[in-house]
């Protein structure tokens, strides 16, 4: 229990109690109450990266979780040769931190040097940048989608290989086609492995913090500081010493995600019931 | 009084006297009571000890290794927290948390005002530094004595100049420019020559766009104490946007951004032909793009008016120390050494462009010829731009921060429709919103 409070909850003390105060580099510390939360609340910065990582979550999670569960159901399925192959190909970008696949991508993405650039001049075609203003959401997505697959797939995959044998033998005697066991067996009873990858991609979402990070240095100009609310709370922390307000930011943005998680936890549970 | 210290550097240099020497030199000038006793130097000296120096300049190394061997007592602990930002951050929290301050710490010139405002750094006048006036350059001794007092000492300087790649300029036959308007002239004539090749780089840097404004005559931030003016609507600043915005607009500036692997691959293969940049460029040149050896050149700033003279400083680095160092009469004497001792000449081999007058004026360092750079005497070319840099410029309080928000604001100009003007005006606003919060009173 000690050691639960130590870890937990002192963190998340220390957070709210530096939210109600400010430090000016002029005048020192002063308590000020919930007005950083009203300036939070007001601040266009921050409902912009807000709304960013939610356009974020609508279209990048289900794309992603889809082709995770694709992939799932085709190795599941078993008429795939080379199954381990598959499955251990796509689950491999998951190995690779966050950090080294953000680079990587970042240099592929290069419209000079990198692949895009590559294939650019052996294709003569006209990729746009990545990395210009407009697409760079999409870049992110992408790689967020490459590195996370392969998780996700292999929860669907693990929940699927505990399906009873038993019910696939009575559906090939009920004359079931491959398409109804998938809608009518497999899906109800992965769902609650839905959630949890559903879950868990929109926390995911809402932190976005490295990858945008890593390709600022690539994209100064299209990622901004505040470009997620996660990288504001940084910027506002490391280059402004805004200690307080980027405290602030962050415990609204954890009650912003514990929220949207619990509503969605709800409802996946009362389907299931 | 300045030829005092300078006379005093080269016997130093000239009999190979310890820094010993040199420091009661300097230090017998001063009248009692304003600074320390020359006596009280060598008793820290001889008195040893410890001391922590936060630096992330590589030639310090060497240094630090000097100081320890002439002074046996004497353990310098150098430690690389970080470059740039990410030591004023450290250092920013172990001011805070009031414990693990180093003894000295490099700062870079922008970001001194900020340290030196909250009374972080210790104001070297206590040990004399305001002797050393002369000893250094305009530019950088304007930047460590521009919050009041002595902040610090500068290491290096930044005095600004062309490099050019001479290889290119001759294959499309072009001039070398002397005037901004020229310069244009040459971007675009290199640029319909070769589409993949560009005159330069920028894809929004506050460092290189404030050095050009500095250059152009534009003094946007005026700083008085607490007191702060943001005005990014002077003539100056009207200069340098006029002419950047067409190179913006024309397509003449490759958008690369500077450090990348695809700017060093630029420099290195013709494909951009030039930078206006800091002094210090030659030793990265040399180390960094070891492939274009022979290719580049250098030659005087542009100007923005036909005739002139008139450079500006583009980075540039110094030692401080700290306001809770509890070895400062010791830290004081390595900051000595390391900046107008005989520190001076081992980073000078090592490839750092120096802040020094007597530096710059020797002759052996004039009329180095630089194989990598064609035979040319280049320092030659660095140290007059040196003695040409503009008067009166200064930094916000809190420019680390206004500098970290130029990429949202200015950078804007490069990607979109947003023009420099409108870009220079929002990263006012930001500035001036942040100023107001942390309870400066800005005006604009």
């Amino acid at each position: 229990m000690a050691v639960f409070a130590l870890v937990f909850l002192a963190p998340i003390a220390y957070s709210i109690y530096l939210s109600v105060f400010r430090t000016q580099l002029v005048g020192g510390t002063s308590f000020v109450g919930f007005d950083n939360y009203r300036q939070a609340l007001t601040d266009p910065l921050f409902w912009d990266g807000l709304g960013r990582v939610s356009l974020f979550l609508v279209v990048q999670v289900p794309i992603m979780l889809g082709i995770a569960l694709l992939v799932a159901l085709a190795i599941d399925g078993g008429r795939l040769y080379g199954k381990s192959f598959f499955r251990i190909s796509i689950f491999m970008p998951y190995a690779v931190p966050a950090v080294v696949a953000s680079l990587m991508w970042g240099f592929m993405y290069g419209t000079r040097f990198g692949l895009v650039g590559n294939l650019n001049d052996l294709l003569g075609t006209a990729i746009p940048d990545p990395l210009s203003p407009d697409l760079i959401l999409a870049a992110i997505g992408n790689i967020v989608t490459w590195e996370f697959v392969g998780y996700n797939m292999l929860i669907f995959y693990s929940a699927l290989r505990v399906v009873p044998h038993s019910l696939y033998e009575a559906a090939e005697i009920d004359g079931a086609s491959q398409w109804q066991v998938v809608r009518a067996i497999k899906i109800p009873a992965i769902r609650g492995a839905l959630v949890i990858a559903t879950i868990f991609s929109i926390i995911g979402s809402f932190q976005l913090f490295n990858e945008p990070s890593i390709l600022q240095s690539l994209a100064p100009n299209a990622i901004t500081t505040s470009y997620t609310p996660n990288l504001y709370a940084y910027s506002l922390s490391f280059s402004g010493q805004q200690y307080n307000y980027s405290a602030t930011v962050a415990i609204i943005m954890g009650l912003i995600t514990m929220v949207i998680a619990y509503v969605v936890q709800l409802r996946g549970m009362r389907k299931e019931s | 009084m300045t030829a005092r210290p300078r006379r005093a550097l080269r016997a130093a240099a000239l009999l190979g006297v310890a820094s010993l020497a040199l420091t009661a030199c300097a230090g017998g000038g001063d009248t009692a009571g304003s600074s320390q006793d020359p006596v009280d130097s060598e008793t820290a000296l001889e008195e040893g000890g410890e001391i922590t120096v936060w630096a992330w300049d590589p030639t310090l190394e060497s240094v630090a290794a000097d100081f320890e061997a002439e002074h046996p007592n004497v353990t310098v602990n150098l430690e690389n927290v970080g470059t740039g930002n990410d030591q004023y951050t450290a250092l920013q929290n172990a001011v805070a948390a009031g414990n693990g301050v180093p003894d000295v710490a490099q700062i870079e010139f922008y970001a001194l005002p900020q340290f030196a405002l909250a009374q972080s750094l210790t104001d070297l006048t206590t040990f004399g530094a305001d002797e050393l006036e002369g000893t250094f350059t305009p530019g950088p001794w304007q930047s460590v004595t521009a919050s009041g007092g002595v902040s610090a000492l500068p290491t290096d300087s930044g005095p600004m100049a062309l490099f050019y790649n001479q290889r290119v300029f001759d294959e499309h036959g072009l001039e070398v420019p002397t005037t901004w308007a020229e310069y244009e002239e040459v971007a675009r004539a290199l640029h319909d020559a070769d589409p993949d090749a560009y005159l330069t780089n920028d894809v929004g840097d506050a460092g290189f766009t404030t050095s050009l404004i500095w250059q152009a005559g534009g003094r946007p931030y005026q700083v008085d104490g607490t007191d702060v003016t943001i005005d990014f609507s002077d003539p100056g600043t009207r200069t340098f946007v006029d002419t950047w915005q067409t190179m913006i607009d024309d397509d003449l500036v490759a958008p690369i951004g500077s450090w990348s692997d695809e700017w060093y691959q630029g420099l290195s293969d013709g494909s951009i032909a030039s930078l206006v940049i800091g002094a210090w460029m030659r030793g990265n040149l040399e180390s960094s793009v070891p492939d274009a050896a022979g290719d580049w050149a250098v030659a005087p700033m542009p100007q923005w008016e036909d005739g002139q003279s008139v450079t500006a400083e583009n980075g540039g680095s110094s030692l401080a120390v700290p306001a809770a160092s509890e070895n400062a009469a010791l830290a004081y004497e390595f900051v000595e050494y390391a900046t107008v001792g005989e520190g001076i000449a081992t980073r000078v081999e090592e490839g750092a462009f120096p802040a020094t007058v007597a530096e710059l004026e020797d002759p052996e360092f004039r009329g180095e010829e630089f194989e990598y750079f064609g035979g040319q005497a280049v320092n030659e070319v660095l140290a007059d731009s040196a003695a040409q840099v503009a008067e009166g410029w200064q930094y916000l309080p809190f420019q680390v921060y206004a500098n970290s928000i130029f990429n949202d604001t200015v950078g804007q100009a490069y990607v979109s429709d947003t023009t420099l003007d409108e870009g220079l005006a929002a990263w006012q606003e930001s500035s001036v919103a942040y100023g107001d919060e942390q309870g400066f009173t800005v005006t604009e």
